[in-house]
């Protein structure tokens, strides 16, 4: 009986292999998969259990390849991609040591949600679990910092697989997701057959928030005294700016955006309070603590965010929206939860709010904005303006007017960053992109690169320090030879300034490990790798040189900001203390 | 609280990871962890014991709910439900005490399925509570060894865990 049916199988693939198009290699199917899928950049680098992708991709023109000096900069580079432009990174990578190195920006894409899709290549199939050249079980040492991961152990599943991982890395909370491709799955042949539309039984991510609580939100909203709303970055990954505006306006409460929610809602606009959490204005930290009703919309309370939990928001009756029913209730209580997508419930929520009869309560509105002028009158990021030193705030103040606040701006991690997320007053969406979550030092240049490489028209800063640039600083080098004319912004206090921060407020002043000595010469090092460089080391300096910089259009320039070593950032709310318990300058 | 978590896991390789990978990397606690396929060979049903409070427990139901291989899963005390679990123990059975260590697998209802001169061999199937009175009413030093299943559960009446 099995000989029998093994017979008409035989019979059955010989029929189809005549009447359907030609059998192409994995490598084969990997292009012509992504092409399907609409991508037009892999960010990758070369080796052994990749060479026949690599191949493929030689021998084709309609995917380009960009290729970096480091993995994790190829990660950095499409997750860049990703942000601003809301379309998936895609990153190509060796076995062993090539996913070893992307585990970093693979984890940073993971803690912000970001939809990207890694390829790992793979020792081939026989050779694996004994411990072959270039072996590492990536699925393995990947799986707590993806969305989901897959390894492909035959081709006939090869362009199946590469779907799902779209599907699941840009659906739901978005994610990255790798594929793991043994080097003879890449060099074996089967039919292609890339599916329009995929479903798999055990994902299917929600896409209407329920209808009763969202009219339960609007009653509530429109009950509050004293409201805040409170909106992160799930309000950019699902585009939702727009209505995020429209409600925000319409209502007429006050708002404050997480790191990673800036530019969902205008900055410059009188209802915005700025930034929240430790490193958030007065205003906006105590008009969480003192609020009666939180609207939290795509933000996740991070601890960043909430300071000591037991003293987050004492009053505040909570809503909260997020695509991810996890998020929900995780750290903070939540009285009405909305599962669903953003701009979908935030749509919703409009449609009710101007339906209802109701309207905010003008008097206490008026005395609870009143209030927040209040704590805004506090001034409270204002900094020392006559100083000889150059002040890193008087940097991105002065970046922010140079650039009409129109540039992508990247960051790094550490002081910097937050002095950036402070100074520089992001109107749109998509446009400020940092490692809010994990906190990657390295990820501002590579970054900046995947950004360029999207909008090769815009301008492009990269705000970085003297710390956080060595981490990726090889890849100026793929920056010339890409002609990428990034704007580097080195705000170079020779150490690094949050760690200092730290050991001054808490160790005493134990200056562990946080000074940076035998820097190099930046500006010698920009022009090593053909790009200008320049060093500013006086205030009155700082804008003409940002003009001059700003003026090359074409070329990358590495501008080496000489700041005061000692400029702290405030406000700041210490570890274990409460919202409205911040240290002010 | 207890509670015994149900999962209906696509049967792939590195489903059990993800489970116990969750686990681990999120500080829950595991007590006893069972799977094995079902009728429908494309999926696998896994039984875990945890425990936390109900704040822990709806993390511990999201979190696993969130992992893609996770068809459906089921809180089995959100409703009532039946639990077993399956024993087999190696008693030193000789002399005085063979009658007795007969006398308590009655009493258990369990079933001796191995008998040398020495030794009896028992299996007993109950609730996590009933294997651990077994064990507890056999002299401590006549247990040679000791093999649990680990929890599995069903729902009872028309409540189904299914696709």
């Amino acid at each position: 009986m099995p000989d029998i049916r093994a017979f008409f199988l035989v019979i059955g693939f010989a029929v189809t292999r005549e009447t359907k198009q030609v059998e192409l290699t994995g490598a084969e199917i990997f292009v012509r998969s992504l092409v399907e899928q609409g991508i037009d950049y892999v960010f990758g680098y070369p080796g052994g259990a990749v060479l026949p992708i690599y191949d493929a991709l030689y021998q084709q023109d309609e995917l380009e390849h960009v290729l970096v000096r480091h993995e994790q900069a190829a990660t950095h580079a499409a997750d860049g991609y990703a942000r601003s432009t809301g379309r998936p990174g895609v990153v190509l990578v060796t076995s062993g040591p090539g996913a070893t190195n992307a585990v970093t920006g693979i984890a940073t894409a993971y803690m912000d949600s970001i939809p990207m899709v890694v390829f790992t290549g793979q020792v081939p199939t026989a050779l694996i679990g004994n411990d072959a050249f270039q072996e590492v079980d990536s699925v393995g040492i990947t799986r707590p910092c993806v969305k989901h991961n897959f390894l492909v152990k035959d081709v006939n599943d090869l362009a199946v697989t590469i779907r799902k991982a779209f599907y699941v890395a840009m659906t739901g909370r978005p994610g990255p997701v790798v594929v793991d491709i043994p080097k003879d799955v890449a060099a074996a042949r089967a039919e292609f057959h890339y599916p329009k539309r995929i479903s798999m039984r055990s994902y299917s991510p929600v896409t209407k928030g329920h209808p009763r609580q969202i009219k339960k939100a609007i009653d509530l909203m429109l009950t509050a005294k004293r409201p805040m709303l409170y909106t992160g970055g799930g309000v950019i990954l699902a585009n939702a700016s727009s209505q995020l505006t429209e409600l925000t306006k319409l209502l007429g409460y006050p708002l404050t955006n997480t790191l990673m929610g800036l530019g969902a809602f205008p900055a410059t606009h009188k209802q915005n309070l700025g930034m929240l959490g430790m490193h958030g204005t007065y205003e906006a930290n105590m008009g969480m603590h003192h609020c009666d009703v939180l609207i939290a919309i795509g933000a996740r309370f991070d601890d960043r965010v909430t300071g000591n939990i037991d003293k987050f928001c004492p009053t505040a009756s909570v809503i909260h929206v997020d695509i991810d029913p996890a998020s929900i209730s995780k750290n903070v209580k939540v009285d009405v939860p909305i599962v669903g997508p953003v701009d979908q419930v935030l749509k919703e929520m409009l449609k009710v709010l101007k339906e209802s009869k109701q309207k905010p309560d003008a008097a206490a509105q008026k005395a609870w904005w009143k209030q927040i002028e209040e704590w805004r009158a506090m001034d409270c990021l204002k900094y020392d303006r006559d100083s000889e030193l150059i002040k890193p705030q008087y940097v991105l103040e002065t970046l922010y007017d140079v650039t009409g606040g129109k540039a992508f701006v990247t960051s790094d991690v550490g002081q910097h960053q937050m002095w950036a997320a402070q100074f520089y007053k992001f109107d749109k969406p998509n446009r400020w992109i940092n490692s809010g979550g994990l906190g990657t030092m390295g990820f501002g240049l590579p970054a900046a690169m995947g950004v360029q490489i999207a909008h090769p028209k815009e301008t492009v800063a990269c705000i970085t320090g003297e710390g956080s640039i060595q981490m990726c600083i090889q890849e100026l080098s793929t920056c010339k030879q890409y002609g990428l004319p990034l704007k580097v912004i080195n705000l170079n206090n020779g150490c690094l300034g949050m760690v200092r921060q730290w050991q001054q407020f808490f160790y005493d002043g134990r200056y562990a490990m946080s000074y940076m000595e035998s820097l190099p010469d930046f500006v010698k090092l920009a022009e090593a790798y053909g790009h200008v460089g320049m060093q500013i080391t006086k205030p009155e300096d700082v804008e003409p040189a940002l003009k001059e910089a700003f003026g090359m259009k074409d070329r990358l320039v590495f501008m080496d900001f000489l700041t005061d070593k000692k400029e702290n950032v405030y406000p700041m709310i210490p570890a274990g203390a409460g919202q409205n318990e911040m240290i002010l300058v | 609280m207890r509670h015994i978590i149900s999962i209906l896991m696509e049967n792939e390789a590195g489903a059990l990871s993800r489970v116990a990978g969750l686990f681990s990397a999120r500080g829950y606690n595991i007590e006893s962890l069972t799977v094995a396929p079902t009728e429908d060979e494309s999926l696998s049903r896994m039984t875990l014991v945890t425990t936390g409070t109900d704040e822990v427990i709806e993390q511990i139901t999201k979190q696993l709910n969130k992992l893609i291989d996770v068809v459906k899963l089921m809180d089995m005390h959100e409703g009532p439900h039946i639990e077993r679990e399956m024993m087999l123990i190696k008693v030193r059975a000789a002399g005085a005490t063979r009658e007795e260590v007969k006398r308590l697998a009655d009493i258990f209802r369990g079933r001796i399925i191995d008998v040398s001169d020495t030794i009896y061999t028992i299996e007993v199937t109950g609730t996590s509570e009933k294997l651990d009175a077994f064990v507890g009413a056999i002299t401590q030093t006549d247990i040679i060894e000791v093999v649990r299943s680990g929890v599995t559960g069903i729902a009872r009446g028309e409540r189904a865990l299914h696709v």
